[in-house]
């Protein structure tokens, strides 16, 4: 087995680790950082999946959508964490309200 | 809380098995992979001739498949119009920088711009490229902005506005202008495409840079003498 499904696993523990993170914790700040871990995953899988081949160059086209993926995630996450000052400035809490609960 | 500890525990119990389950077939799934595929590699190789740069993944981004490119940009834009409309953060304060960040972004700015302006030049034929130049670009202004340093009032109206929006203007200029000679959207002219592609990097770098650090400052920039 080569390095490159090694590269490509450990993007998968990284995807599913951020989905747990993700379901888990309430707290918005968490689950945005979850979010972009799971993100993260999806990169690295690409990535390393773009250099199956040995003998050649890696494939450029999951590359570029990486880099274009990369960019997208950061300004979700800006938009995402002013969303989440507006929660907090809204209810008090870094929480979403839970309605079965309060 | 403690009323709900065991469902919570058991819930917790039951989501670990589901995620391991989880985890296995997706890496059953890429393990079944082939481990030689070619990809699209060979499509853009035969191709590179014709697109104007030598660097494939830059090809990929700016000439074959530029409409990801230009929504991309479009994205980053409405990620900053909608962060603008949402009015910026509630109570922020202002703190004065230690000695030791005011020097370092005095050493560092000029050259994350000498870089970015490297990286730009360098995308045509090697890795780099708009993207981490903006991205390079767009951290020096980070670093201004952790450092005090805000944007002259007058520049924080309609130039700021004609920054940000560079990039895709020029972008669709460049991908539209060709429809009046009989081409197809985004299609260039082989002879001219790499002239165009470095154009259209440059506004996007700048673009990209921009709105990184406006995104980062979380509001929109006071303009006093917005005319």
């Amino acid at each position: 087995m080569s390095h490159v499904f090694l590269y490509a696993l450990l993007g998968v523990g990284l995807f599913v680790l951020g989905l747990y993170a993700l379901i888990v914790h309430a707290h918005l700040l968490r689950k945005i950082l979850a979010i972009n871990v799971m993100g993260t995953g999806v990169f690295l899988v690409l990535v390393a999946l773009a250099g199956r081949n040995q003998d050649t160059l890696p494939d450029p086209v999951p590359h570029a959508m990486v880099i274009t993926g990369i960019v997208v995630a950061v300004s979700a996450t800006a938009l995402a964490l002013i969303l989440m000052l507006k929660v907090n400035g809204a209810t008090g809490k870094n929480e979403l309200p839970d309605r079965d609960r309060d | 809380m403690t009323a709900n500890g065991q469902t919570g525990k058991t819930f917790r119990l039951l989501l670990v098995l589901l995620l391991t389950v989880m985890a296995v077939g997706l890496g059953y799934a890429v393990l079944e992979l082939h481990s030689s595929a070619g990809g699209l590699s060979k499509q853009v190789a035969t191709n590179l001739e014709a697109s104007g740069v030598s660097n494939p993944v830059t090809a990929v981004l700016l000439n074959f498949r530029g409409y990801d490119t230009l929504l991309e940009m479009a994205v980053l834009l409405v990620a900053l119009i909608g962060v603008w409309s949402l009015g910026g953060i509630p109570d922020y304060r202002e703190s004065s920088p230690g000695p030791v960040l005011d020097t370092l972004s005095r050493l560092l700015v000029p050259m994350l711009i000498l870089v970015a302006g490297y990286l730009l030049w360098v995308g045509t034929h090697a890795p780099g490229g708009a993207f981490q130049a903006g991205s390079v670009l767009g951290a020096a202004g980070v670093l201004l902005l952790l450092s005090g340093w805000r944007l002259e009032k007058i520049f924080a109206g309609l130039p700021l506005r004609v920054i940000l929006i560079l990039g895709l203007g020029a972008f669709v200029t460049a991908g539209g202008g060709f429809l009046l000679i009989g081409n197809v959207f985004m299609e260039y002219p082989s002879a001219l495409a790499g002239e165009l592609i470095l154009m259209v990097e440059a506004a996007a770098t700048l673009s990209i840079g921009v709105t990184l650090a406006a995104l980062f400052l979380g509001g929109r920039p006071e303009a006093g003498l917005d005319k």
